[in-house]
């Protein structure tokens, strides 16, 4: 399956990696075209429910970015988000969720480059995972070996 | 040691003294079981009724199950369900004031799973006169089991044996057992993601989600549970693998940092389910991350409510 383009839910912050998102494309910043962005007010209103759906409705990847500890919007969000993405990264790595699915980072909304560097990174490593065909819902995988 | 019956004696005087003192309005204790192997919550409101409060072997469900929106109310409890009371009060679930903690030292509980595959004949009756053994009876036979022999898997690793914050004491303190080693956690990190998957769907694999562990645990009070939200509906209703492994996920998160290993859910699966499983990934993390262990003060801040400008998270890149 060396032509699978793989499809990745990617949860940023209003006011930092979506920024940096706009910032890549005005620059002119060429990065591969597999994301869905949710816009998030702030790495804080990420519930592991929306991951797990995002896996569950077949994402082969998720990718959440957020502001630098210390830059916050709302001054303590994602200080609170870091904690509970250190429980969520070791729960779904020790289930058995390959690490390269799901990636975290800070992109500040200035740092045009490390967006398009990551985003870049996060697809070539999502890619190299393969489909997502060990999360979804059954009811998804029917009718999946005729399209693949 | 002590015998069961001494320490039924002591808290049916502690639960007649609140009551008469007006300390507690209902006592929250155990009662006989109708069938053999069990016992059942039992709430107290006057003397007589505290007459039928016992002290078990079997004394597996966490009362504190039953302590949020109460008032004026007496708990009975052993070491993991007073770190649940008190986790429930630093929860603000119940105000300090208007709860008071009988603990109960206990030597651990018995899997009933462990005694049928001890005895698989039908049990009629179970005698039990103190907290080391007892005796099982039935069609033509009796035999004795120690209990050390079908403790519950966290009782053996349980390191708060005593309610250290209890208000009053039933019973003499008891030594904590070596603290749980999370060997088969630690040994997850040598498998591949496919070997991982593949035995935590094991694991779920029989469960009907019927819910009875987040019934019987006391950290589960939402008003309304994630799996019963309709709008958008985040768990789908039929039995879906993914839908059921989602559900342990986030329940295993959302006890994360505040569960005492009290083995509830383990206790009321009707599979045998060990439910545990998530949550300990979670425990080892909190303990290692924020040297954090619930339930050990009445002030202690729950570690996903606060944070530190320097949590150390390298895979954020």
């Amino acid at each position: 399956m060396s032509d699978f383009e793989p499809k990745i839910v990617a949860f940023f912050c209003n006011w930092c990696t979506y920024g940096a998102a706009d910032l890549a494309g005005v620059s002119r910043l060429e990065y591969p075209p597999n994301f869905r962005v949710v816009r998030l007010p702030c790495t804080g209103r990420l519930n592991p429910k929306f991951i797990m759906e995002a896996f569950k409705r077949g994402a082969d990847g998720v990718w959440v970015s957020g502001c630098h500890p210390g830059d916050c919007h709302y001054i303590a969000g994602n200080y609170h988000a870091r904690r509970k993405f250190i429980l969520l990264h070791q729960l779904l790595e020790s289930i058995g969720v390959e690490p390269d699915r799901l990636r975290f980072s800070w992109i500040s909304s200035a740092e045009a480059n490390k967006f398009q560097a990551i985003a870049r990174d996060v697809v070539e490593h999502v890619k190299a995972c393969g489909p997502n065909l060990a999360f979804r819902k059954e009811e998804l995988k029917l009718g999946l070996a005729e399209v693949a | 040691m002590p015998a069961l019956e001494d320490v039924a004696k002591k808290i049916r005087e502690s639960a007649k003294r609140l009551l008469a003192e007006g300390r507690a309005e209902v006592v929250v204790g155990y009662r006989r079981g109708t069938i053999p192997l069990t016992t059942a919550p039992f709430f107290a409101r006057t003397a007589e009724e505290c007459d039928q409060l016992v002290w078990s072997n079997f004394a597996r469900i966490n009362l504190a199950n039953y302590l949020p929106g109460r008032k004026k109310v007496a708990l009975v409890a052993k070491g993991c369900d007073a770190r649940s009371a008190v986790g429930q009060v630093v929860e603000n679930q119940i105000p300090r004031d208007e709860l008071y903690v009988i603990g109960v030292p206990c030597t651990g509980m018995v899997d009933n799973a462990l005694v049928a595959a001890k005895e698989p004949r039908p049990i009629r009756e179970v005698v039990e006169t103190t907290d080391d053994s007892f005796t099982l009876k039935g069609e033509g036979y009796s035999v004795e089991v120690r209990k050390e022999e079908v403790l519950r898997r966290n009782c053996r690793t349980c390191a708060h044996r005593t309610p250290k914050l209890a208000d009053e004491l039933a019973a003499p303190e008891v030594p904590g057992a070596t603290p749980d080693d999370f060997a088969d956690i630690k040994a997850l990190a040598s498998k591949t993601p496919a070997e991982r998957l593949a035995h935590f769907k094991d694991l779920i694999k029989d469960c009907l989600r019927c819910y009875a562990c987040r019934n019987a645990c006391p950290l589960c009070y939402c008003p309304i549970c994630f799996v019963d939200e309709t709008r958008p509906q985040w768990l789908g209703k039929s039995n879906d693998p993914m839908d059921t492994l989602t559900f342990h996920l986030l329940r295993g998160l959302h006890c994360s940092g505040r569960c005492t290993s009290c083995g509830a859910c383990e206790t009321v699966c009707p599979v045998n389910i060990k439910v545990r499983e998530f949550n300990r990934i979670l425990e080892l993390t909190v303990q290692k991350e924020w040297q954090y262990e619930p339930g050990l003060s009445w002030d202690q801040k729950p570690p996903l409510t606060m944070f530190q400008t320097d949590d150390a998270a390298e895979f954020i890149k």
